[in-house]
């Protein structure tokens, strides 16, 4: 069990945003297959149907995407959290996106109804115009968001941040001290694939994010410097796939994890992540994940 | 790793006024019948196609990318990944087979049909479209069985729809049933079976908006059980389907319900 911005998770491992996500039936289905909370995916002001296909391709070194935010919009998608809620049994987090602060709340205020546990806000999407790591990218509009956001919501708010940035703290920062509850880093790194025998980017939107085992030195080392600068917890996700890259996150500062694109290798994941967790746990000694989130800047 | 591979066109056949079968020099030789493979019209979109042969696609006209792949001739090519999803679980050598299958929806099918001949298993095939041209891969399933014909308009075969050749089939004498076609007629084939007892025996391809393709991102998975239709299918078993959504609604790209 672990507690972060006071809700309470059978065990650290959550389903990261845009994963599995796009209606209640399937972020139950996750929640049974043993996360101890799940992120819904992105929602925004209107139905988008997001960039053309190719969305999602897998490299030698992880997994290329861009979705492009498609959602019902948070009209259509209340009732796909009221599912979550009824039959997860896990807290559900709703994900968000617009392009300004009044966007935000209005989609916070839509959302409400259907009492999802936290917001978290996306702020790092790094394809699509307008929003995301477009926007999350200025401190000064990170924190106007985030604030405004925290004054119309009672739920804990968690800021979803973006790697590719010069310094992820000083946006971290700016998360912080517009109240937010929680960061959660990283998003995916920008990147691109062409394809060799006609010279075409292969995604369909040209360029997109990367995820998968290549980013997980880079969030590492975010997780790393957030948890060294912010009093608010951190939660790590870029990379993760086992129980060796979840204690990893957590001695860099992590309280929990999120884990995405690992799913492609099957829905139990969470589960075999959680109990290699506690295993290690229990054979080296510790009472619980809190001993060791962080261990690593105490060895410096 | 799965990029796209690039896939020359060989051969083009021209199966109805809107369907073409596509003919690749890249074979995909352990598909099983009822896999897919994502198949990119660079430049427009990628778009899931079951395989017809274990090189081709059989595909109609319905949207942007596969009007531009209307437009291609031999010698061009396309970006092909897979196959991906599970496909229809394989007949025995002494089974007796029933195959339903509507349109273009005979794509996968077929080579399943084949697949059961070579076997030793005996085929029955009920085969339906609007109308005489629009029956796919006839000669096919008539080449390694019974075959049943229907047409909405009666042009060839039987005036009316599958499910009226279905009714007059003993269902329960044959081990395994196999369906593809158009949703709305999947769902009444699915009733019959289910009244009959026997859905436990019968797998459906079923198509859904696909984003990711690779069971990932969550677009294609259907009430009530958040089953992924690109990972978990295209195929499922009748019994996977009770209480489903099927027949009932989908979701468009954007995720929003709409009614099948």
């Amino acid at each position: 069990m672990v507690t972060i911005t006071g809700l309470d998770l059978k065990n650290p491992t959550i389903l990261a945003a845009g994963i599995m996500g796009t209606t209640g039936a399937s972020l139950v289905r996750v929640a049974k297959e043993g996360a101890g909370a799940v992120v819904t995916k992105s929602i925004g002001p209107s139905p988008e149907e997001g960039h053309p296909n190719p969305s999602m391709l897998q490299l030698e070194c992880g997994f290329l995407n861009a979705m492009g935010l498609p959602n019902p919009s948070y009209v259509d998608f209340t009732k796909e959290i009221e599912i979550a809620k009824k039959e997860a049994y896990v807290p559900v987090i709703a994900s968000i996106f617009g392009g300004n602060a009044d966007e935000f709340v209005k989609i916070v205020q839509g959302l409400s109804p259907a009492k999802p546990d936290a917001f978290e806000l996306n702020l790092s999407c790094p394809h699509a115009e307008g929003y995301g790591a477009m926007i999350g990218s200025d401190p000064i509009i990170v924190k106007e968001i985030t604030s405004e956001v925290c004054n119309n919501t009672d739920v804990p708010v968690w800021v979803k941040l973006t790697p590719n940035v010069t310094d992820i703290v000083l946006i971290g920062e700016a998360a912080a001290s517009g109240g937010a509850d929680a960061v959660v880093a990283i998003n995916t790194v920008r990147a691109m694939a062409i394809d060799i025998a006609s010279g075409y980017p292969i995604l369909g939107n040209g360029f997109g994010g990367l995820s998968g085992p290549a980013i997980k030195p880079i969030a590492i080392k975010c997780v790393y410097e957030l948890y060294d600068k912010l009093d608010i917890p951190v939660i790590g996700v870029g990379g993760i796939s086992t129980w060796q890259d979840a204690v990893e996150m957590i001695m860099a500062g992590a309280s929990a994890v999120q884990v995405g694109s690992a799913v492609f290798e099957g829905l139990d994941v969470f589960s075999s992540i959680s109990s290699g967790i506690d295993s290690f746990l229990t054979e080296i000694g510790y009472d619980g994940v809190e001993d060791i989130i962080g261990l690593a800047h105490e060895m410096v | 790793m799965m990029r796209p591979v690039n896939s020359v066109i060989i051969k083009i056949v021209d199966d109805s006024p809107s369907i073409k079968t596509f003919f690749f020099d890249t074979s995909f030789d352990s598909s099983t019948a009822g896999q897919f493979v994502m198949v990119w019209v660079r430049g427009v979109d990628e778009i899931p196609m079951t395989l017809s042969y274990n090189n081709a696609i059989t595909v109609q006209k319905v949207g942007d990318a596969t009007s531009r792949l209307f437009e291609l001739v031999e010698g061009d090519s396309v970006g092909i990944r897979g196959p991906f999803g599970k496909g229809f679980t394989l007949p025995e050598k002494d089974n007796r087979i029933l195959v339903v299958a509507g349109g273009v929806g005979a794509a996968p099918l077929a080579p399943l049909v084949e697949y059961a001949k070579d076997l030793g298993a005996k085929v029955t095939t009920v085969l339906g479209a609007r109308n005489a041209y629009e029956l796919v891969f006839k000669n096919r399933f008539f080449a390694v069985g019974t075959l049943h014909i229907t047409t909405d308009d009666g042009s060839e075969g039987r005036k009316g729809f599958v499910t009226d050749a279905l009714n007059e089939l003993d269902v329960l004498g044959y081990d395994r049933i196999y369906t593809c076609g158009p949703e709305v007629m999947m769902v009444k084939v699915f009733d019959i079976l289910q009244d009959a007892g026997a859905l436990d025996r019968a797998e459906f391809s079923l198509h859904r908006y696909f984003k990711c393709g690779i069971g990932v991102c969550g677009a294609c998975c259907m009430d009530t059980s958040g089953i992924r239709v690109c990972k978990d299918g295209p195929v499922f078993n009748g019994m996977q389907l009770v209480g489903s959504e099927f027949g009932k609604y989908k979701r468009s790209a954007s995720g929003q319900r709409v009614e099948v």
